[in-house]
């Protein structure tokens, strides 16, 4: 599996570290209530398909990626900085 | 008075060579990692093309002096006063370089570096931030067969074994 890097360039998985679902990006508003807090904590979906995730070049740039995937073929779509992401 | 003695991080590993390959060690009088605040990379080249003559580098670039050093980040060979621009750092003691050089040393790299290094993509000043073995690595290209390797200092020896390993099993292939 190779992910391109928008800085580096197309590099193998291992130089990346594995956060989780790109859901962690929209952070509810602090008064948004128990239930949505709860939900953003500790509620992720399982699909078998297109995924977004975070992802770290921890032995390149160091840079945070959105990477879009699909769990199922292993294809990985895109990357993008996760700064540049709109929140 | 006592006499301190200073010892360079490869102190006791460098130089090696085998055949045409050689490995010796880089001392930068000063390393300076830069990362500029929000919106101020051109104040800073500005004020670095005064201070040691070149101005940030693009991204997996070197220009002179300067370093592109990841995401946001470059390492600056020189002294600096960036106050109210960029957050900096002294960094001096804190890495390992070393330059291998020779007919062979894109061999030797090739056994332990996962990207292409060959001197059609990977060309004079350019710069990869990447993996040699398991060590975090950057490595810049300084001349046609010469690259700078640039590492924690407390893996210096690591990268020493790891280079040494390589050019034997390349000699040993003829």
């Amino acid at each position: 599996m190779r992910i391109t890097c928008p800085n580096c360039g197309e590099r193998d998985r291992r130089e990346f570290y594995y956060q989780g679902d790109a859901l962690a990006l929209d952070r509810p508003s602090q008064d948004a209530g128990l239930s949505v807090w709860d939900d953003y904590l500790h509620n992720r979906g399982n699909p078998a398909g297109d995924t977004k995730d975070l992802w770290f070049h921890e032995a390149g740039c160091g840079a945070w990626l959105v990477v879009d995937r699909n769990t199922v073929t292993h294809a990985v779509h895109k990357a993008v900085l996760a700064e540049k992401v709109k929140r | 008075m006592a006499k301190l003695i200073a010892l360079t991080p490869c102190a006791g590993l460098l130089p090696i060579s085998l055949g045409k390959i050689a490995v010796t060690e880089v001392l930068p009088d000063r390393l300076m990692s830069v990362a500029p605040f929000a919106g101020q990379n051109k104040a800073v080249s500005a004020k670095l093309k005064s201070h040691v003559g070149a101005v940030l580098s693009g991204l997996n670039r070197r220009i002179g002096g300067v370093t592109w050093f990841g995401h946001g980040t470059w390492m600056v060979a020189g002294d600096v006063a960036l106050d109210g621009l960029a957050a900096v750092t002294d960094q001096s003691d804190a890495w390992a370089v070393v330059a291998i050089s020779g007919a062979g040393s894109e061999d030797v790299l090739a056994r332990l570096v996962p990207i292409d290094l060959r001197a059609t993509v990977f060309k004079k000043n350019h710069v990869a931030k990447t993996m040699l073995g398991h060590l975090s690595v950057t490595i810049t290209r300084t001349a046609a067969n010469t690259f700078e390797i640039m590492v924690m200092r407390s893996m210096a020896q690591t990268l020493v074994h790891d280079l040494d390993v390589a050019m034997r099993g390349v000699a040993a292939r003829g």
